[in-house]
């Protein structure tokens, strides 16, 4: 990675200039929220939620096409790197698209529970500056600062809609997990600052480094604070054992914040977890070096099962989706597990093309509940192929992109993960990558379930065509093309992306 | 079919006037239309067999058009894409259209058969696609695979043909499974890039997926399901494998490639190849499919509507056999050699002799049929695992003839079922008596499908066998693999004529099949191409050998190169030089050593 030059404080400023203006939306937010009235303030809501989240991820997006220098910001806290521009840009879209999603169609603009959108708007902009904190934190202060960020205000989201029961129970869930996992991981943090005396990574690094090849291996307190770590780590991403909360806070949440939780958090905290033990470990693809490949992979291979196995049981499409979301995280984790520039140029490429996938898939089913009253159950989806023929194709095509056939980018994303894990080479990376490709089929075999509801069972009690929403069917077309185009032509941007990440391809 | 200039000539193609005529005279009663029709499919037939005489080309040999492969290919997919647009509430236009591609695709193919094919690779279009992992758009045709795209750009406008006379629902999504799935097979024959073919590989299983489950049978959605997890789980570990594969090239060379030609030049250790090797092999035999791996076929087949079923037997499932032939046996000749001994006993006691026992004791049509592929295919198989020349071109013949006769059986089964709705043997007999061009129809194909002398599918087998018998590959079990499945072609003799009595001759007991009508004009239509074909290969085999021996020649020199000086036991990756012969390296990508070994002897 090379030493970045470090800036301080004010020299910094410029660089974080996405998160300034995600700042400066939120306050903007919060005072059109309390002084419009009526149409007119629905129309600044959307109005400074698009300019604010277009304006950050335009400065992202800017950086990134000019291959901005990398740079350290704030005396190291902060990492300005393309690696976190990518994560900045693309939480920008995703925070766009379910804002989106969860835009008001009606004059009275409220959601469940009477709530405003404003205050979810809101709520998203603050999630979204988390995110990108977090994608950019090489200290663990700050990687402490912006997951807290991040959980705090997604406990808010998840219980969102308060009368719903099942909200309120997934966010209590959501809320007795994340202090768990925060408090296991800051305990881990402490672990790992009384061994190295040290809270910025590479400094750590660079300890770990001196003290491992004092010892010819990993010191057993640094492995000791790791786990701990991973706890905290493997909450965000939803990675077995961790995953308890995932499916109830899934379930319950209103779909809009369910599909952020699934996309946003999951890629920030790969982000992190990359991150860390790229600076942190140093960690190598090498199984006799140090414990990481080993436990990064039996991780993979637990999570891709259990995320797999118990989502062919559901009956309910937000939580069956909540499952495959683990099996996803697990595929990540794939990439993850040999510890190379390939390997995380995969997971950005995944993670791009994941987030495509799922959002598409939530959007469906957030339309179709809109219509027939709260129905998430596999048998809503009975005869959608003639009812609502465009949804039902869009649907079609973001389950096939998940299970990874080709030609959709699900398939690519998969494929760039598998290759990454091959080229470790080295007989355990062959076992994970096995179970890997199996857990695809097992996955087909759920995605399929909605499918054969779709389209192969006749409609059940109404054969009516399905009147979705206009916007809900636009967004899904739009969502639809980049799956297949990027499963048809992805060389650019994963050009981009390895070249973003410091691999020269 | 042939240039403009010699089409004036009527002269010089009287065997096709003469076959017209009768085609057209000899039917009584029927309508004008099948006599037209009738007459021009016995021109076209007597009209191949007279392109492919030796001798009769003249003229300066034709140039190849680079692009008609992709033609070939894009055009259903384009179609499939169009179709999309199409009005749902017009299924005359639907129907027309998708008819109306896959005729242009046919006339298309037949210029394939313009150029001799020589040794090497024909037709060759190569596009780049993803330069950093080295996949390129790489397609062509050998020897090899010419029949197959023939075979499928003949099929696939048969079923169609024959599925809009019985499907009147959803009509819009048949004809765009039906155009996507045409394309995807197509792709699957010419691809030469690894990655491209596996795209069209995983591509073609939505639309079967769809089809079955659809417009199949009670227990469709089950059948269905089951089709689609056998297959995947076979081919995400060749995907595993392929990528392996990959990543030694890229070692080996420093650039990566997916290109069957590159590939096929790294010799892996023989640990990882016999892993590679099963992991290609498993996705092709779950594909054929062989034993222990058939189970899902008999279901997909009883279920699925009757073209899904054709399709299915005739083009599906010899994906899995030129797939084996061309990449499991291609990449891996070491590991696919080593096993080959016990591969070709499973064939024979799994496939051959299994199949046909099973075959003989089921009480439905279809399943008879069914299982019968199962024992034809172990004919196929058990050609590739001997590895002779004569063997695989029987092999190859015999993918064409299990592909037309079984295609036909299928059909007339449909015929049958579309009357009675039912499949049950017991239901009928006798039927002889009320349907008699039917019955005809059916003792010609069934006759080719036991493997009749006259008939096409006597060729294929015998070659198979004969190949057998004089396999160095299978060593002390050559002969012993050669007698038994000889006696399987006469097991297959006992199942399909018992089957035969059962349903057409005897008393006509059953009071339901009083009034069955006879063949419909569209039934004839669609069946017609495939008798004349049976007894084009059956009468004319050499014209059909000819144009894939020299390709098997290569395939085989190939092969044994590979198995010589002992190049099988190396105990690290080792990069062979490019093929000495241009002609086998046609569209390759540049790669280390190919300029080099141009200067060698």
């Amino acid at each position: 990675m090379g030493a970045p030059l470090v800036l301080d404080n004010v020299q910094s400023l410029p660089f974080i200039g996405p998160e300034l203006t995600l700042g400066a939306g939120i306050l903007l937010l919060l005072v059109w929220e309390l002084v419009a009235h009526g149409a007119r303030k629905r129309v600044g809501l959307l109005a400074i939620m698009f300019a604010t989240l277009g304006a950050a991820g335009a400065q992202a997006a800017f950086a990134l096409a000019h291959d901005a220098p990398a740079v350290s910001l704030f005396g190291g806290l902060l990492a300005s790197d393309g690696f976190a521009h990518v994560f900045r840009v693309l939480f920008a879209f995703v925070t766009a698209v379910v804002a989106l999603y969860a835009a008001p169609v009606r004059a009275d603009d409220a959601l469940p529970g009477k709530r405003s959108t404003g205050e979810m708007y809101l709520l998203l902009l603050t999630v979204a500056l988390g995110l990108s904190f977090m994608a950019m934190s090489r200290h663990l202060l700050m990687i402490y600062l912006s997951i807290e960020i991040v959980s705090v205000i997604s406990f808010v989201l998840a219980a969102f809609s308060i009368d719903d029961k099942k909200s309120s129970e997934g966010a209590l869930k959501y809320v007795i997990y994340g202090g768990v996992a925060s408090g296991i991981m800051l305990y881990g943090m402490s672990w790992l600052y009384g061994a190295t005396q040290s809270l910025a990574l590479p400094e750590i690094g660079a300890r770990v480094a001196a003290m491992s090849a004092a010892q010819h291996g990993v010191p057993p307190v640094v492995f000791l604070a790791t786990v701990c770590m991973l706890a905290g780590f493997g909450y965000k991403i939803s990675a077995a054992p961790f995953h308890m909360w995932t499916p109830d806070v899934y379930e319950g949440a209103p779909t809009p914040v369910t599909a952020f939780l699934s996309v946003g958090p999951k890629a920030a905290g790969f982000a992190v977890l990359v991150r860390f033990f790229a600076e942190a470990l140093r960690a190598t693809g090498s199984l006799h070096a140090s414990p990481w490949p080993l436990v990064a992979g039996v991780l993979a291979m637990l999570t891709m099962t259990v995320g797999n196995l118990s989502a062919i049981g559901q009956d309910n499409v937000k939580r069956m989706l909540a499952y495959s979301s683990i099996a996803h995280a697990g595929y990540m984790l794939l990439g993850f597990a040999v510890f190379s520039t390939t390997g995380t140029a995969a997971i950005v490429f995944y993670a791009l093309t994941y987030c495509l996938m799922n959002l598409g898939a939530f959007l469906v089913v957030l339309a179709l509940a809109e219509q027939n009253g709260g129905d998430e159950s596999v048998g809503a989806f009975r005869g959608l192929g003639t009812r609502a023929p465009v949804l039902a194709a869009c649907m079609a095509v973001f389950l096939f992109s998940l299970t990874g056939l080709p030609p959709f980018a699900g398939f690519v994303g998969k494929f760039y993960l598998f290759a990454a894990l091959v080229r470790g080479g080295g007989n355990f990376t062959w076992l994970v990558a096995t179970v890997g490709v199996l857990n695809s089929v097992v996955s087909l075999f759920y995605y399929a379930r909605v499918l054969r509801s779709m389209y192969l069972t006749p409609a059940g009690a109404s054969d009516a065509p399905v009147v979705v929403a206009r916007r809900h069917t636009a967004t899904a077309i739009a969502l639809a093309v980049p799956t297949v185009a990027l499963g048809v032509y992805w060389a650019p941007l994963y050009d981009l992306v390895a070249r973003t990440v410091g691999m020269v391809p | 079919m042939s240039s403009p200039a010699d089409v004036l000539t009527l002269w010089g193609h009287w065997p096709a006037v003469a076959a017209a005529a009768v085609g057209a005279l000899v039917p009584r009663g029927e309508a004008k239309q099948t006599r037209i029709a009738l007459a021009v499919f016995a021109a076209l037939a007597a009209g191949l067999v007279g392109h492919l005489w030796p001798g009769v080309a003249t003229g300066a040999a034709p140039t190849e058009w680079p692009g008609l492969l992709d033609l070939l290919v894009v055009l259903p997919i384009a179609g499939a894409v169009a179709v999309l647009f199409l009005p749902r509430q017009s299924p005359k236009v639907l129907r027309r259209f998708t008819l109306g591609v896959l005729l242009v695709d046919l006339v298309f193919s037949l210029q394939l058969l313009r150029v001799p094919m020589t040794r090497g690779w024909h037709f060759v279009s190569v596009h780049e696609w993803v330069p950093s992992l080295g996949i390129r758009w790489h397609v062509a045709v050998d020897g090899m695979s010419l029949w197959l795209v023939l075979l499928t750009t003949l099929i696939t406008p048969i079923a169609a043909y024959a599925s809009f006379g019985s499907i009147k629902t959803r009509v819009k999504e048949l004809c765009f499974a039906l155009l996507l799935l045409h394309g995807a097979m197509i792709g699957g024959f010419v691809a030469l890039d690894l990655l491209v073919f596996y795209v069209f590989w995983e591509l073609m299983l939505v639309p079967m997926y769809v089809m079955i489950g659809v417009w199949g049978g009670p227990d469709k959605i089950k059948a269905a399901i089951k089709f689609f997890l056998y297959t995947m789980t076979g081919s995400v570990l060749m995907l595993a494998a392929m990528i392996y594969m990959v990543v030694q090239y890229t070692k080996l060379t420093g650039a990566p490639s997916f290109d069957l030609l590159a590939l096929q030049r790294v010799l892996l250790p023989r640990e990882a190849q016999a892993l590679c090797f099963w992991a290609f092999a498993i996705a092709f035999l779950v594909k054929v499919p062989m034993f222990p791996l058939h189970t899902w076929l008999p279901d997909a087949h009883v279920q699925a509507p009757t073209g899904g079923s054709v399709i299915l037997a005739a083009i599906m499932l010899k994906l899995g056999t030129y797939g084996y032939l061309r990449f499991a046996m291609g990449l891996f000749p070491g590991a696919s050699g080593l096993n080959t001994a016990n591969l070709a006993g499973v064939a024979v006691l799994g496939g051959i002799l299994y199949g046909a026992l099973v075959a003989w004791k089921q009480s439905d049509i279809k399943r008879v049929i069914a299982y019968s592929s199962v024992a034809h295919l172990g004919f196929v198989m058990l050609g590739l695992f001997a590895v002779t020349p004569s063997s695989i071109s029987g092999s190859i013949l015999q993918m064409v003839n299990h592909g037309i006769s079984t295609g036909a059986l299928f059909l007339l089964v449909g015929v049958l079922y579309d009357r009675r709705h039912t499949r049950e043997i017991a239901e009928y007999g006798g039927i002889a008596k009320v349907m008699p061009i039917y019955t005809a129809l059916w003792v010609i194909v069934t006759l080719a499908s036991i493997g009749v002398p006259g008939t096409n599918g006597f060729v294929g087998e015998f070659m198979v066998i004969m190949g057998t018998m004089v396999s160095p590959r299978l060593r002390a079990f050559a002969g012993i693999d050669a007698t038994l499945a000889a006696f399987g072609v006469v097991l297959g003799a006992v199942y399909m004529l018992g089957l035969t009595q059962r349903v057409f001759f005897g008393p006509l007991s059953n009071p339901k099949n009083r009034h069955l009508n006879d063949v419909t004009p569209r039934e004839t239509i669609a069946l017609a191409p495939l008798v004349l074909l049976v007894f084009a290969i059956g009468l004319f085999p050499a014209l059909f050998v000819d144009r894939m021996k020299d390709s098997v020649q290569g395939f085989y020199d190939h092969y044994q190169y590979v198995w010589g000086e002992g190049r099988v036991e190396r105990a690290n990756a080792e990069l062979l030089p490019p093929s000495s012969d241009p002609a086998l390296e046609r569209g390759a990508p540049p790669g280390p050593g190919v300029a080099a070994a141009a200067g060698e002897p």
